[in-house]
């Protein structure tokens, strides 16, 4: 017996590709798989995002208004639109709709012309520092786009300058990422491990199964004794993270605990239900594993935790928006750092119920009481 | 005559028809079975065993035909089947990683017996499986792991039982014990449909039904097949039976010739030929007419079903 036998090996390695040949399902995933991350990182991340939604206070729209939006606009950071009154833009920043605020002062052209350098207002939101930091930075190339517009008299002179940019950071004044982060990580780590679980809960029935079938159990019974304990552990995770993020990284809980704690419930079963569906659909626990983690990747990118929602082109936000983690992670950082309530919190309340009822339809359809 | 009336019989299916893909595994099968009656199910694999017994207990749709188990309608009533009938399938499907007690309880909770306690007590004492009560089941040996299945499917105190080749792969000792509780309950008036490849348990049924491509082909007590199916064995012993084997296996009018340690058994359907058969061989085998096997006869079965 040599050390190694030629022929020895080539019965090996034609057993190993024969079993991988018999798994078509893994096959394809492991195609799948680095054709969604390049077209992923390709074409939907970016760290430098344009486009962001911005809305525009005017009072009535004037020459140096309409001059300086359009500079705005041609940075190519600014997606600007008309808000008609303060409480839509506190509105839309406080549910994450817009990113910045652009408030004109009442008489502002008036103000520009006797050369009071009136002030800009720009309301950022600032629980994603990444997201706003190259467009706030490009504030500072606009000093003069009103130079051409400006009475004879006044062009070329360097002071006083036209008008200031005056930029608020909103909710975190620092710009610490970790604000952004932790608020993120607490759904990312939610959905991983409770999709995980729940992939091997039903799969983990092979050979039992018959035997459960073959007593008076219902389907529906079988599947909220498997969720159960994991709603459980998906607390207990709550809990340590925001302990931690709390008394070791200073995150300020601007919002309230409780609803926080209701609403994270809402996710934990979107995710269960999810891998329960996936339980249900594959055939072996291999591949209950690899649908989740074929899953767990846009659902960490795409939802705007490690790259910037909004940056991203409107085909990824459209996935995006499909997926329960980009909700949960907004309303985390909207109850946590913006102190929203459950009227800002509703539009992302919705999609995550909505999610979870029709993953729940798909698992009960693909359940079955018979081995039929 | 007095035979049984309808209603005595657990099990009474009729042209029950089952496909899987282009496959007929179960052909138009009829059965029934009364009230305390054993009923072996017999067949090669692949006959249907298998299919029929999930069908009568709902874990499959039949594709056509219709009966009744237990008075109840086996595709309408399966929820209310399930609830009255234990099912033991052929491969050990308890969790192996709960303890046998464990095992037992979550049965207990599934049936909402009144006193799961005190029925996994009383039970653990009749099957005799006190002393392992604390072990895990994926621990036992393939005799304690059988005692423990059986035991999880009459907790419940079933009037049907279906037994998927309960006793493969145990040892002789434990599969007599097996079939000694199995007598136990139907003494008690338990009904029991049981398939099994061995012929010792074949020969413990009051009645065995012959299934092959997925239809019955033979059905009776053991003495009764025997008789129906009239083969004649003669046996031959002696130095050379290795030899004697080839040469008759060939032989015309033989349907099968076995050896049994240092017998020979040759086994036809026509005394005559198989006589001329033995002489022509010649050898120096002793040989003498012996009463056919249940064996024989099932090897006779299976080798029409070839040809």
């Amino acid at each position: 017996m040599g050390m190694l036998s030629a022929r020895r090996l080539r019965a090996l390695l034609r057993k190993e590709w024969l079993q991988v040949r018999r798994d078509p399902m893994t096959l394809r995933l492991i195609i799948a798989l680095p054709v969604m991350q390049l077209l992923i990182f390709g074409y939907a991340i970016n760290s430098n995002p344009h486009d962001l939604p911005t809305g525009v206070l005017m009072a009535e729209p004037s020459r140096y208004e309409r001059t300086i939006v359009a500079a705005l606009r041609n940075t190519g950071y600014y997606r600007t639109r008309l808000v008609r009154s303060e409480a839509e833009a506190e509105a839309g920043i406080a549910e994450g709709r817009l990113l910045f605020v652009v408030d004109f002062p009442p008489g502002f052209d008036r103000a520009v012309d006797r050369g009071e350098a009136p002030s800009v207002l720009v309301d950022t939101d600032g629980t994603d520092p990444t997201a706003v930091g190259y467009a706030t930075a490009a504030l500072s190339g606009l000093g003069d786009v009103l130079a051409r517009d400006l009475p004879p008299a006044r062009r070329g002179m360097a002071l006083p300058v036209p008008f200031r940019f005056v930029v608020h950071t909103r909710y975190n004044p620092e710009q610490l990422t970790v604000l952004n982060v932790v608020p993120g990580l607490i759904c990312v780590v939610l959905m991983m491990s409770t999709l995980m679980l729940t992939t091997l809960a039903i799969t983990r029935e092979r050979g039992t199964m018959e035997n459960l079938l073959a007593m008076p159990v219902r389907p529906v019974e079988v599947m909220l004794a498997k969720i159960a304990p994991y709603i459980g552990i998906g607390y207990l995770q709550v809990l340590v993270i925001l302990l931690i993020a709390v008394l070791l990284l200073h995150l300020p809980v601007h919002g309230s605990i409780l609803l926080l704690f209701g609403v994270l419930g809402v996710f934990i079963a979107s995710n269960l239900a999810l891998g329960i569906t996936y339980s249900t659909l594959a055939a072996n626990q291999m591949q209950a594993q690899q649908m989740a983690q074929f899953t767990m990747l846009p659902f960490m990118l795409l939802s705007g935790f490690v790259f910037p929602f909004q940056g991203m082109p409107r085909w990824a936000r459209v996935i995006g928006e499909g997926m329960p983690t980009t909700h949960a992670m907004r309303i985390v950082r909207g109850v946590l750092l913006k102190g929203n309530g459950l009227a800002e919190i509703l539009p992302d309340l919705w999609p995550i119920v909505l999610f979870t009822l029709c993953t729940v339809a798909v698992a009960v359809r693909f359940y079955r009481e018979t081995l039929d | 005559m007095n035979g049984p009336k309808p209603e005595d019989y657990v099990i009474d299916v009729h042209d029950l028809r089952k496909d899987f893909g282009t496959l007929r595994v179960v052909d138009g099968l009829s059965l029934r079975v009364a009230r305390g009656e054993i009923c072996g199910f017999l067949g090669a694999n692949g006959s249907g065993k298998t299919t029929t017994i999930r069908m009568l207990c709902g874990l499959l749709v039949p594709d056509a035909g219709r009966g009744t188990c237990l008075g109840l309608d086996i595709i309408r009533d399966a929820p209310r089947i399930r609830r009255q009938v234990g099912y033991m399938t052929q491969r050990f499907s308890l969790y192996e990683d709960l303890t046998v007690r464990e095992n037992l309880e979550l049965v207990a909770g599934i049936y909402e017996l009144s006193d799961p306690r005190g029925a996994v007590d009383a039970m653990l004492d009749r099957m005799e499986l006190r002393g392992r009560a604390s072990q895990l089941a994926g621990q036992l040996s393939g005799g304690w792991k059988q005692r423990l299945a059986l035991t999880a499917c009459v907790l419940h105190r079933p009037a049907l039982l279906l037994l998927d080749e309960p006793t493969a792969g145990v040892d002789a000792r434990a599969r007599r014990a097996f079939w000694d509780l199995i007598h136990d309950m139907a003494g008690g008036g338990l009904t029991v449909l049981v398939s099994t490849h061995y012929m010792d348990e074949a020969e413990r049924c009051a009645r065995v039904v012959y299934l092959a491509g997925g239809r019955i082909v033979v059905q009776g007590s053991a003495g009764e097949l025997l008789a129906r199916v009239g083969l004649v064995t003669f046996e031959g012993t002696g130095d050379g039976v290795e030899d004697a084997v080839r040469r008759l296996r060939e032989a015309p009018g033989v349907e099968a010739a076995t050896v049994f340690g240092r017998a020979l058994h040759v086994a036809g359907m026509d005394r005559a030929r198989l006589e001329e058969a033995i002489r022509a061989q010649g050898g120096g085998l002793a040989w003498q007419e012996v009463p056919p096997r249940l064996e024989d006869v099932f090897i006779h079965l299976l080798g029409q079903e070839d040809g």
